[in-house]
């Protein structure tokens, strides 16, 4: 049987010199009709660049196949060499053979066009249905891939839908072709943990549904383990190794892929947590915040705000020198609102924000998501770590030379890094620089903005680790804000989960992630992809996060608390 | 729709703001206005005769109140009297205004009918040859100043063509439309020249971002025809900045019409500025800047309500 | 800065540009110091409206004087005019648009209304109101060309600064405590040097255009200092008989502009993330 999909010696490089600046240097792999194969690396390992060139739009972003040749086989039997294809051919493989889906659903619709109007498009390019058979077409589609009230849907524009809305709709475009292969480039990365279990279930189902071959570009290894069937992983430019996707999680045989296996945090529903440091029940917190509520007011009325965001609705936790206690949500749950607050970046409505006196005038200090923007680039490193004992009074002096030195050698950094500037560094580097100026002052609490999401998932293996040796050391109090259970898990002693602005679970990390309780965690925690979970299959579910916009006056019902273990609390679920 | 609900509030305001700064810019006139107005003739009055103007003209009152009383006036249609052609300041204007907007009009059409196609044009043949001449001619027309180009043009239609362009005669277009357009043609080159050149340069670089955005990726992974591509994915989004760029320079447009007016002799209101700046008729030098600062306003608010339309994310707000 | 120079002369449009403005600058100097090849001012009755010649490199006009040493002072007054403007304009627009952006809220709401009632009056027309007020001259020139890009000054800045105001890096100074001086001197002024540095290189050019444009109603620098645009205006009844009256200074004034906005492009290009992201 001849395969859908042949990649011999794939060669693919950029620039003026393609053949000097190769991106994918020599890859080969095969696709059935009807299977999955998965490409699993980090930036910069080539495994888009490999799936851009099988429908060769890797040519209108500035590359070019040096080598190689992919034969692709159409619905008609013939079997097409896409390297050597002219521009006309390869129009038409990619109107009707190749499906393919972005990463950025935000991005990759056409913002001044309806939702309609582009799917409609795929119809009428692909299928010739024009008028009311191409607007039938289109209703259909979205129905399959389960978008509620299809009908008036068609008339939105992109930025009228959600993230996880705009990849149906990404999805439902890809179908319009009767896709014979479709290829997923990290469809799943920008959207929330709950939002990523949906598509993964309808992809699973449409699959089913069709037949279709599916490609699946993604650096989450845990994530493909329930869907494909092969898998390959790929390093600067390399698939350093393939095979059945049963083999390579089970037997790796490359270092980096027992490296992405073991080293890189995967979720282990509670297996995985800290054992060192322990909460002290009735040890005085160093910071305690009670009912912290920030508004942010919208719809401006003449006077005063009809409405408001109640982005954070009553949040109460305290937190002991040495802990790390992590806030879990998703986008819009309140958690980085909560630490915006702490550090007063956000003024808040209501409640108590009590630091005890701590080692410095300014006892919490905190680390940013993105490395890139929380380094002002126009500094040097020397003039980064000596702004914040600058704001506060210290003097330039050898003193303070001394702990700069210090601390990059600490978090990991050359003691020459002084004279660089932000952009000489790698994201992994920038986030050991803001550490260690978070440090500068001699903090006793360091709010972790979602510190390690925007890094690859080995540098956020070792950011990790520096974390916790720093910890012991400095005896620091954590505040760990993120998204991802699987980095949680490593570095949290206690968890709270929020959910729409309200923790709705609170208690110690093992507890929590190996019993949830609050059936959102549940939901959570179910999401979460899992290599020891790859035989599990989940639902279409189709839960929607509620508004949080509220009218003028309106006050959550107080909360109820359930105890659920010694340090376990629940918050009690009223029937909506 | 509440960016249009702002721009529609602000929009009274700012001209209050202009009314007041024209208002107070023509008392800033060193002397006194009635020197100012008759010239050396003044000290020729008695001072009975020169209360008695003051009074006529309402100086003699409060600023505040003059100003209160001017403002009122315009809502009438009342700019005062120009002292030049003795008639209303309003009525001067407006037998000049059909020229210069025609002609700012025509620049506008010139410049974007040239502009936008050639825009495109280099940015789908980015970096070859053709893409590189447009680039070129674009920066060399967007230095070359009106009055350079206008002097040019008479130049060569004079000693190699032997025609001299029909100068200060003005046929309405509701009269002889032909004529009219003719009269008026190498006017609007002159003034839309450098227009043409931005608008290219704006459309080509406008043009090449959209071309790289992940929606354009999504067309084509579609299958779509590098036509469709370029005109029915890419363009509508690449206009915004242009249209942008069109209410601020429809603004240049009437202000290069001064030079141009003033070039081939053109009986507009940019002559009429100038001749009023020269013979020191300050009712009409203010009733005219207040009058092309309206236009101006006014276009850029046509314009503001374009964007929202060509953008439904302005148009709609998020969710 | 060194680093900036070197990459504007490996520029193509840089280095012509570059090349053109340090030219105009030779020319304006040595006209300022007097070393033209004849006296500016002095009529050479006998060579009246002589062609490009030996003597006369560019011609001479109705009154016999010479279009090149003309030429020469004239550069040197529209530089005067084009730095001094945009300079005086640079200052208060940065003032303004940073200290809008950074107080925010009726502040920003002030200054920057009160911007856009400058910006209500097309560029030509401000000027020729406020010469209209004070009377045409060197003076007056600058006055009104500062007064009419300053708005454009504070919305160049505005932008960015409100966009820098909103950075996490301007989050941490704050959570250091980092006073209000240090963060708008470091964070944001320092971050604001490339756009401000594209903007004035091609405002230098608008100004340019602009003094040529009033000179060249009458309006501008006044006889007998010797002006660009006030010269291409009176070319105009000589185009016949004496075409070079009409090129040498057509071609002038097109250049110096030329190269401003050659330098601004390549500053832009060298200076911009968004282009060195596409070339990367």
């Amino acid at each position: 049987m001849t395969p859908l999909l042949r990649v011999r010696d794939l060669h693919v490089g950029f620039g003026r010199d393609p053949k000097a600046n190769e991106v994918v240097k020599g890859v080969s792999f095969e696709l059935m009709a009807g299977q999955t194969l998965a490409i699993v690396g980090e930036s910069g390992s080539g495994k888009s660049v490999t799936a851009l060139s099988i429908n060769r739009l890797v040519d209108f972003g500035g590359g070019q196949i040096t080598a190689g040749s992919i034969h692709f086989q159409r619905s008609d039997g013939s079997v097409l060499d896409v390297t050597q294809a002219d521009e006309k051919t390869l129009r038409r493989v990619r109107g009707s053979g190749i499906g393919m889906i972005f990463q950025e659903p935000m991005t990759s619709l056409n913002p001044v066009h309806t939702i309609g109007a582009q799917i409609e498009e795929a119809f009428r390019l692909n299928r010739g249905l024009t008028g009311a058979a191409g607007r039938q077409a289109a209703l259909d589609v979205l129905d399959r891939v389960r978008i509620p009230d299809a009908k008036s849907r068609l008339a939105y524009y992109p930025h009228q839908l959600s993230g996880g809305m705009r990849q149906r709709v990404m999805i439902a475009m890809a179908l319009a072709s009767s896709p014979r292969l479709l290829i997923a480039d990290e469809p799943t990365t920008a959207l929330d943990v709950t939002v990523q279990a949906q598509i993964m279930a309808l992809l699973a189902e449409l699959r089913a549904e069709t037949g279709m071959s599916m490609i699946f570009i993604t650096h989450d290894i845990g994530l493909v383990a329930g869907i494909a069937d092969n898998i390959m992983v790929m390093q600067q430019g390399v698939a350093v190794e393939q095979n059945q996707i049963d083999a390579v999680l089970d037997n790796p045989q490359h270092d980096y892929t027992r490296h992405l296996l073991k080293a890189v945090p995967h979720f282990s529903a509670g297996k995985a947590v800290r054992t060192d440091g322990h909460r002290v029940e009735g040890r005085a917190p160093i910071v305690s915040v009670d009912d912290l509520v920030v508004r942010f007011p919208v719809g401006r009325g003449l006077f005063r705000a009809k409405a408001a965001v109640h982005a954070v609705d009553g949040v109460s936790f305290d937190l002991q020198p040495g802990e790390t206690l992590a806030i879990v949500g998703e986008s819009g749950s309140g958690k980085s609102t909560t630490a915006r607050a702490i550090l007063g970046l956000n003024s808040h409505q209501r409640g108590a924000i009590t630091t005890a006196a701590g080692r410095s005038r300014r006892p919490i200090q905190m680390v940013f998501q993105d490395p890139f923007a929380s380094l002002n680039p126009r500094l040097n490193v020397e003039a980064l770590l000596a702004e914040p004992a600058i704001a506060n009074g210290q003097r330039k002096d050898a003193a303070l030379h001394e702990r700069m030195q210090f601390l990059l050698e600490r978090v990991g950094l050359p003691a020459d890094a002084l004279e660089r500037y932000p952009h000489q560094f790698s994201g992994g580097q920038r986030q050991r620089l803001c550490i260690a100026r978070a440090l500068m002052l001699n903090p006793d609490v360091v709010v972790l903005d979602e510190a390690v999401s925007a890094l690859d998932v080995s540098v956020q293996a070792r950011v990790l680790d520096l974390l916790v040796d720093l910890q012991r050391e400095f005896n620091l109090a954590y505040l760990f804000i993120s998204h991802d259970m699987a980095v949680v898990e490593r570095i949290a002693h206690r968890i709270a989960v929020m959910f729409a602005g309200q923790i709705v679970e609170i208690g110690e990390a093992r507890g929590v992630l190996a019993d949830p309780q609050h059936s959102y965690t549940k939901r959570l925690i179910a999401a979460v992809p899992a290599v020891e979970r790859r035989n599990q299959h989940f639902a279409v579910d189709m839960t929607q996060v509620p508004s949080l916009v509220r009218q003028a006056g309106y006050e959550p019902p107080e909360a109820r608390w359930r105890q659920a273990g010694i340090d376990h609390q629940v918050r009690v679920e009223v029937a909506s | 729709m509440s960016y249009v609900v702002q721009r529609l509030l602000t929009f009274p305001l700012i001209l209050l703001g202009v009314s007041v700064l024209v208002f107070v810019s023509i008392r800033l006139i060193p002397g006194d206005a009635i020197t100012a107005m008759l010239g050396t003739e003044a000290g020729m009055m008695t001072p009975d005769q020169r209360a008695a103007l003051a009074a006529y003209f309402g100086i003699d009152q409060p600023v505040w109140s003059q100003y209160s009383r001017w403002f009122l006036g315009l809502f009438q249609g009342d700019l005062g009297v120009s002292s030049i052609y003795a008639k209303p300041v309003l009525t001067v204007i407006l037998e000049r205004f059909p020229l210069t907007l025609q002609l700012s009009l025509m620049a506008m059409v010139i410049a974007l009918g040239v502009g936008v196609p050639l825009g495109v044009l280099a940015a789908t043949r980015n970096e070859r040859p053709s893409d590189l001449v447009v680039r070129v001619l674009a920066m060399l027309g967007q230095s070359t100043p009106s009055f350079v180009i206008g002097v040019l043009i008479i130049y060569v239609l004079s000693v190699f063509f032997g025609m001299v362009p029909a100068m200060g005669t003005f046929t309405p277009i509701t009269v002889d439309p032909w004529a009219s357009l003719g009269q008026l043609f190498f006017p609007a080159v002159t003034l839309g020249f450098a227009f043409a050149a931005s608008v290219t340069r704006i459309s080509r670089s406008s043009m090449l971002d959209v071309l790289s955005d992940d929606y354009v990726r999504t067309a084509r992974a579609k299958g779509a025809s590098p036509m469709s591509v370029v005109w029915r994915h890419a363009l509508p989004n690449a206009l915004i900045p242009v249209v942008t760029l069109s209410g601020v320079e429809f603004g240049y447009l009437l202000g290069g019409a001064v030079i141009v007016e003033q070039i081939f002799a053109l009986p507009g209101l940019g002559r009429l500025v100038l001749d009023a700046i020269t013979q020191r008729d300050y009712a009409l030098v203010q009733g005219t800047v207040l009058f092309v600062a309206f236009n101006f306003l006014v276009v850029n608010l046509l314009v503001d309500l374009a964007y929202v339309a060509l953008d439904p994310r302005i148009r709609l707000g998020s969710r | 800065m060194t680093r900036v120079f070197g990459a504007l002369w490996q520029h193509p449009s840089g280095r012509v540009g570059l090349f053109i403005i340090g030219l105009y600058l030779t020319l304006a100097l040595l006209g300022v110091l007097g070393l033209t090849p004849h006296p500016a001012l002095k009529q050479f009755m006998i060579d009246r409206l002589t062609g490009p010649s030996a003597s006369y490199w560019m011609g001479t006009d109705l009154l016999g004087r010479d279009t090149m040493s003309r030429l020469m002072l004239g550069i040197g007054q529209s530089m005067l005019i084009a730095f001094a403007s945009v300079a005086w304009a640079t200052l208060a627009g940065t003032i303004i648009g940073l200290f809008a952006a950074w107080l925010g809220g009726l502040w920003d709401g002030v200054l920057m209304r009160l911007m856009d009632v400058l910006l209500a009056f097309p560029a030509i027309l401000l000027a020729l109101l406020i010469i209209a007020i004070v009377g045409p001259g060197t003076f007056t020139s600058v006055t009104a060309i500062a007064i009419v890009y300053t708005p454009i000054f504070a919305r160049v800045v505005r932008g960015p600064a409100l966009s820098l105001k909103q950075r996490d890096f301007v989050d941490a100074a704050r959570t250091f405590g980092s006073s209000q001086r240090y963060i708008l001197s470091r964070h944001l002024l320092l971050n604001l040097v490339a756009p401000l540095a594209v903007q004035v290189t091609l405002a230098l050019a608008w100004a340019l255009l602009t003094e040529a444009g009033l000179s060249f109603l009458g309006l501008g620098t006044q006889p007998p200092t010797p002006s660009l645009g006030l010269m291409l205006a009176e070319s105009k009844n000589l185009m016949q008989q004496a075409p070079w009256l009409m090129i040498f200074p057509a071609l002038t004034i097109m250049l110096g502009i030329l190269g401003f906005n050659l330098t601004g492009d390549a500053l832009r290009d060298i200076l911009d993330p968004r282009t060195q992201r596409r070339t990367a």
